[in-house]
């Protein structure tokens, strides 16, 4: 009785439009999710960093050629801050959706499950480059521009650093059971990780102040992102950021997996019913 | 025909905790489920019932003990045990933002599932469900009886030779409960499909029915309805109920 089954490549395939185009939909369906996705770095970007232009003097510095502005130098870690907060709005999803049920849904279907996480952080990533994209065509009104070729090669830096993002969020996801815990997590996650990188400001002038900070920041993957984000944008290679933001999300991928292993991970010790 | 068997669960044994602080939640569980039965599985709470289900989901994996769906077992060969079952579990798990079409034909995609078969099939299941009509709706205009219907569409799709349902009428009243109950009696009458039905409502069963007793973790009682009230020796499914999950009590 039962239906002729695909074939396997088919069958992932079609699984994965499946969970990419119902991310999507619910992207440009929950109007509100879109929009307050695009005000928070466009406060940031009209805001603070027309606040601080005065006082932050940026020296010449790769990729930059010339004396740039402050809103030009946030720009890529506020790119980069749209991915990270998306990342973590993806793993809460999960944990809602888990707590709803339709994780479980996603988790009975016939394939392998890093293949369905792995389809998940596409789809979260896929989300992201939406949204950057909106903010870099913003910023582009804001007299913020780059080449165009900068704006192509960004293309699988992002989803790169989307991925390595979304992995990191899925990781925590795999040890949260309850949504009251995610808050603590997004405060000790988010804002260590944003402020501690390269995203407001450069590396030599964190080692101004603090050698220590300085070190957390170069090895911030989060700041890698930034930087393989600023790079790319300015059509000029990173290999340290690019290696670095790859193997990041590597780790966090294969951490996640095991955390959602039915054997091996935190389910099993979460209990039931 | 003869009856094939859906699902056998041999010698499973499962504890929630770690090596110093142990919870068993099953303990030695076995049975098997053949095509045309129903069979139900009663227990109080925490019972066990739900997490043999993770268990025959794959949602928890249990080292010990075997579960096979069709002859595949669920740990070695899951993506072919998987794509023999369809669920309902005790949680709503529709996405409410999409409608009642979208969210059957991410599930259908999930199995790998023809663009036209799954709108065939779609129609097929809506239509036995009298909710054909409501397919452009969006699942948070639905009523519970009626997401419930979609659920159990939605687990059929992909023609599963074993349907598990987790508590399905919790919380329903009782036209749609006895609906349901009697839609999914009547798809194990059909001959093709073992149902595996997780309740603590004894009105849910039938004569025809098998009865699974879950106390504890273990199997208090296991056959057909008539088998299992001989066995306790009495004439309804409520005090064989109560004979199986009390014996030990004060």
């Amino acid at each position: 009785m039962t239906a002729p089954y695909p074939t396997t490549l088919i069958h992932y395939w079609r699984a994965m439009r499946g969970i990419v185009g119902r991310e999507m939909w619910r992207f440009v369906t929950q109007r509100e999710r879109f929009i307050s996705a695009l005000v928070r770095p466009l406060v940031w970007l009209f805001v603070f960093a027309a606040g601080f232009r005065a006082s932050l003097g940026m020296a010449i510095m790769p990729p930059y050629d010339t004396y740039i502005l402050y809103e030009v130098y946030i720009t890529p870690g506020l790119c980069a801050m749209i991915q990270l907060f998306n990342g973590m709005q993806s793993s809460l999803s999960m944990v809602y959706d888990r707590e709803m049920g339709s994780m479980r849904i996603l988790m009975v279907s016939p394939l392998p499950r890093w293949f369905l996480l792995l389809s998940k952080l596409i789809a979260g990533a896929a989300v992201s480059v939406l949204q950057v994209y909106v903010f870099l065509g913003i910023a582009w009104f804001y007299n913020i521009k780059a080449p165009w070729e900068g704006y192509l090669l960004l293309l699988p830096c992002l989803l790169l650093s989307g991925l390595m993002l979304g992995a990191l969020g899925l990781l925590l996801s795999s040890f949260i059971k309850q949504l009251e815990n995610f808050a603590g997590v997004m405060n000790f996650v988010i804002f260590p990780l944003f402020f501690m990188s390269t995203a407001l400001y450069p590396l030599w002038k964190i080692k101004e102040s603090s050698v220590l900070l300085h070190l957390l920041a170069k090895y911030n993957p989060f700041s890698q992102a930034v930087e393989l984000t600023r790079f790319a944008l300015y059509a000029q290679p990173n290999p340290t950021a690019l290696l670095y933001t790859l193997i990041a999300f590597m780790v966090f991928m294969t951490a996640a997996i095991i955390g959602y292993n039915p054997s091996k991970g935190m389910m099993s010790r979460k209990g039931g019913g | 025909m003869m009856p094939t068997i859906a699902l056998s669960v041999e010698n499973l044994s499962f504890a929630y905790g770690n090596k110093n602080r142990n919870k068993t939640a099953l303990n030695q569980v076995n049975f098997t489920i053949r095509t045309g039965e129903c069979t139900l599985l009663l227990g109080p709470n925490g019972a066990g019932k739900s997490t043999l289900f993770a268990l025959i989901t794959r949602l928890y994996d249990s080292r010990q003990g075997r579960i096979e769906l069709c002859g595949f077992d669920v740990r070695r060969q899951s993506r072919r045990a998987l794509a023999k079952l369809g669920v309902v579990f005790q949680q709503p798990t529709l996405d409410m933002d999409l409608s009642v079409m979208q969210n059957l034909l991410y599930h259908a995609d999930l199995h790998g599932m023809d663009g036209k078969l799954a709108r065939q099939r779609i129609q097929q299941e809506l239509e036995r469900l009298d909710m054909y009509e409501r397919r452009f709706e969006k699942a948070k205009e639905l009523n519970g009886g009626h997401r419930r219907r979609v659920e159990i569409a939605r687990a059929l799709l992909h023609q599963p030779s074993l349907l598990l349902l987790d508590e399905p009428t919790v919380g329903l009243d009782v036209p749609s409960r006895t609906a349901i109950v009697s839609y999914v009696h009547q798809l194990a009458s059909d001959g093709q499909l073992a149902v595996l039905w997780a309740s603590h409502l004894i009105d849910e069963v039938y004569p025809q029915d098998h009865l699974i007793v879950l106390h504890q973790g273990s199997i208090q009682a296991n056959g057909p309805v008539s088998e299992v009230l001989a066995a306790a020796q009495t004439d309804t499914i409520n005090a064989a109920f109560d004979h199986f999950t009390q014996a030990g009590k004060p």
